[in-house]
């Protein structure tokens, strides 16, 4: 019999924490794909962050360090200057890298280290709860926002993309979906590139995808992925914002 | 000795890790630790090492953290304030298992305090000053050769326990010049077999990692944690003694203090009281046996620090309540000055008088 | 052999230099030196003051209060230290900058106008030198040929070329109280 479908080699035969229908399930999936393809077990080192995420050293079948809450690309620095042919990639929640970690995140940016960032924004805190994300939308309801994010209190949400696009060492930034099929197959796409620019020396790259969370939204995963199309890519538009070669 | 040169004590640490093999220094701007890095900028790409300096003292112990587990003898260094910063990340490598040196050239708190020396953070130090139940290993140079020699020290203790040790000096170590000899350079050694430097032909792959969520699994990591420790209390202490053969009475100091009571101790005997100094290396572990040796013999400890009393809880917790310890401290800026020393163990002298 | 010095005066003098020659020196004559400087927002243009510590024994506080020998290069830091001097001690003063005479009879005290001197010579920058070639010839601290010697290796490559002319400044420094 011819197989059709397997498991990334990249990924470790262990049944995931993630709640059902949660879509790190599929981002963990893209990037093993990506280090399969791209032929990177041998040198890729993760870090996993604070939040649901914390586990993805369980998932790899590569090297991972564990980090401190936000200090994910400080630490991917630190071992991407000690082992420069290493391929770092971090795997960060909107929590870890849009709150705890803006200071890491905007300086990893700035000097342009040569990682790949998995950022994962499913507006909100995940893992503790349903708290109010610095991603949360205007009106959306979380644990520590019980009316809805209301911007003259809260401020607005941060668009890390547009953000870090300004930022001359930046290689790579792409914002995808993981909402519909379609929207996956353009995730992978991108992560590779992400990959490859790393690979290619060219500086910062990051992708973030747009992610749900049924258990703390309060929904079913099919509205949730929903709700994902319906007011997340409305807020956070997709696509690619910085690629190699254009810019400085 | 054609090999002493004259360095200036921040720039003789940067001197001292390179000999000791460190390529990879972390760090940020404070006042009185500058020259360290400044040192390390030019330093380090000299012999192939990569100086980088971070937008914080979080990210710079967090870079540390990410360096060590990848296998490289990692550093950072600050002062006070930033120190405080920096222990999220000590505990992290603590828990993690990751070697790594933090240097601290100690000025006046809390808060921003001031610039000047101090010894005020020796609790934060030797108490762990981060979460958990964790130790490093402090060492507590007193002259700059003392602190070439345990900064080089300091990378193979690191590297022994897979521990952070921190070295711990003041405004007045950084910042004054001595003649130092410093030790041949250490060749740099490849990657522990632990690293994280990606597979490279493994079977396994490399985790480094505090989290246990299963509290059984914490607790056999923190016993193995504990382990460590206990070896370190028992192989890692050091501390040195003057004049205490036949003394009467013993000052305790650490750091740039224990110079300054070696001159009141030397104007003491000079005057005919026989004291003695002791004068501990290690802050931590925190040396028990001359405790024990000099309370059946002397009638009183004075503890003098640029604080306002912290190492002598440490004094009192080794000496038992078996004779009297008694304190004398500045803070910040405020050298303790030996004729001062001089009369607060003149008065504890009168005060407690003699045994026998 | 027991020296504890102090040099102060304003940033820019080269009190910093001054004081790291002068331990140097004694280092290269074998003696235990210490040298520490006055940190903070003083360098920056406010008084700027170095201890340096030269013994047969190893160094204690490298901190120096009460100096045995002490250069003061303006006249806030002659207001400052003047009485600190030890007894028996000698006090330098520029007194190209400091027109205040010291009451004091326990001391040797040498005025010089070492800022007019180096301004003869066509770099005020070297009056430093002036000071510390008429201090070594009247307290012997450190032996003169030794500080000329050192000249080399306390000032940065950089600067090799003023060598010559720090040179001449500690001999004029040597025959202004030769005199």
């Amino acid at each position: 019999m011819k197989a059709v479908y397997e498991k990334p080699k990249s990924l470790t035969d262990v049944v995931t924490h993630y709640c059902p229908g949660c879509t790190h399930g599929v981002a963990h999936r893209l990037v093993a794909e990506v280090i399969d393809d791209l032929k990177l077990e041998d040198r890729a080192v993760g870090i996993a962050s604070v939040g649901c995420s914390v586990f993805a050293y369980d998932y790899f079948e590569v090297d991972f360090q564990q980090a401190a809450h936000g200090r994910a690309p400080a630490v991917a620095t630190g071992i991407k200057r000690v082992h420069p042919d290493s391929v770092v990639f971090t795997y960060q929640g909107d929590g870890d890298l849009a709150s705890i970690g803006a200071a890491e995140i905007v300086h990893a940016a700035m000097r342009g280290e040569n990682i790949t960032v998995v950022f994962i924004n499913n507006a909100i805190y995940g893992m503790t709860g349903g708290q109010m994300a610095p991603t949360t939308l205007v009106g959306q309801k979380a644990s520590t926002s019980p009316a809805g994010r209301d911007p003259d209190h809260s401020g607005s949400p941060i668009r890390v993309c547009e953000m870090l696009s300004t930022l001359p060492g930046v290689a790579y930034l792409a914002r995808v979906s993981c909402h519909d099929a379609r929207g996956i197959m353009s995730a992978k796409r991108s992560i590779g590139k992400a990959f490859q620019t790393q690979l290619d020396g060219e500086g910062f790259a990051l992708v973030e995808i747009l992610s749900n969370c049924p258990t703390n939204w309060g929904m079913s995963p099919v509205e949730s992925l929903e709700w994902v199309k319906e007011h997340m890519v409305r807020y956070y538009p997709l696509g690619e914002f910085c690629t190699p070669g254009e810019g400085e | 000795m054609s090999d002493l040169q004259l360095f200036k004590g921040n720039e003789a640490v940067g001197e001292a890790a390179v000999r000791a093999g460190c390529r990879h220094f972390f760090g940020y701007p404070i006042t009185p630790q500058n020259e360290l890095p400044e040192y390390m900028s030019w330093r380090l790409p000299e012999v192939g090492g990569v100086f980088l300096q971070a937008e914080s003292e979080v990210a710079a112990i967090n870079m540390v953290y990410g360096a060590g587990g990848a296998g490289a003898k990692a550093m950072t260094s600050s002062s006070s304030p930033g120190i405080s910063l920096k222990q999220e990340g000590i505990s992290f490598l603590a828990g993690a298992e990751i070697p790594g040196v933090i240097v601290n050239m100690v000025r006046g708190g809390p808060g921003l305090g001031g610039i000047q020396p101090a010894q005020s953070d020796y609790f934060q130090a030797t108490r762990g000053g981060g979460h958990g139940d964790y130790r490093t290993v402090v060492l507590g140079p007193a002259s700059l050769q003392e602190l070439v020699d345990m900064t080089y020290e300091a990378f193979q203790i690191a590297d022994r326990y897979r521990n952070p040790v921190m070295v711990v000096g003041d405004g007045v170590m950084g910042q004054m010049m001595e003649p130092v000899v410093f030790p041949d350079m250490a060749e740099v050694t490849d990657p522990p077999d632990w690293a994280t430097t990606g597979k490279r032909g493994r079977d396994n792959f490399n985790l480094i990692n505090s989290l246990y969520l299963d509290p059984e699994e914490l607790w056999e990591h923190n016993r193995k944690l504990n382990d460590k420790y206990r070896q370190m209390t028992e192989k890692e202490v050091r501390w040195e003694t003057r004049a205490t053969d036949d003394a009467d009475f013993a000052f305790v100091a650490y750091g740039t203090t224990a110079r300054i009571v070696q001159k009141a101790v030397e104007q003491m005997r000079e005057d005919g009281h026989a004291v003695g100094l002791v004068r501990p290396q290690t802050l931590w572990p925190f040396p028990q046996e001359p405790f024990d040796e000099l309370s059946d013999r002397v009638d009183g400890f004075r503890t003098v620090e640029m604080s306002l009393g912290q190492m002598v809880e440490d004094v009192r917790l080794a000496v038992q309540g078996r004779v009297p310890v008694q304190f004398y401290g500045t803070t910040g800026g405020v050298m303790p000055d030996y004729r001062d020393i001089i009369s607060a163990m003149e008065e504890m002298m009168r005060k407690v008088g003699g045994r026998r | 052999m027991h020296q504890e010095v102090l040099m102060a005066g304003f940033g820019g003098q080269g009190i910093m230099l001054m004081g790291q020659m002068l331990a140097y020196a004694g280092m290269k004559e074998d003696k235990y030196v210490s040298w520490m400087p006055s940190y903070g927002p003083e360098q920056r243009g406010g008084t700027a003051n170095c201890g340096v510590v030269l013994s047969d024994e190893p160094v204690g506080s490298p901190v120096v209060t009460e100096p045995t020998l002490c250069v003061v290069m303006n006249r806030p830091s002659l207001m400052k230290f003047r009485d600190a001097v030890q007894k028996d001690g000698y006090l330098f003063i520029n007194s190209s900058l400091v027109d205040d005479s010291v009451q004091r009879d326990d001391i040797e005290v040498f005025s010089i106008s070492v800022t007019d001197e180096a301004d003869a010579m066509g770099n005020t920058r070297v009056a430093n030198m002036i000071m510390l070639g008429a201090v070594s010839t009247v307290t012997g601290v450190v032996p003169f040929e030794r500080l000329k010697a050192v000249l080399s290796e306390v000032l940065p490559p950089a600067r090799h070329s003023l060598i010559p002319i720090n040179e001449q400044a500690l001999e004029l420094g040597r025959e202004l109280v030769q005199d």
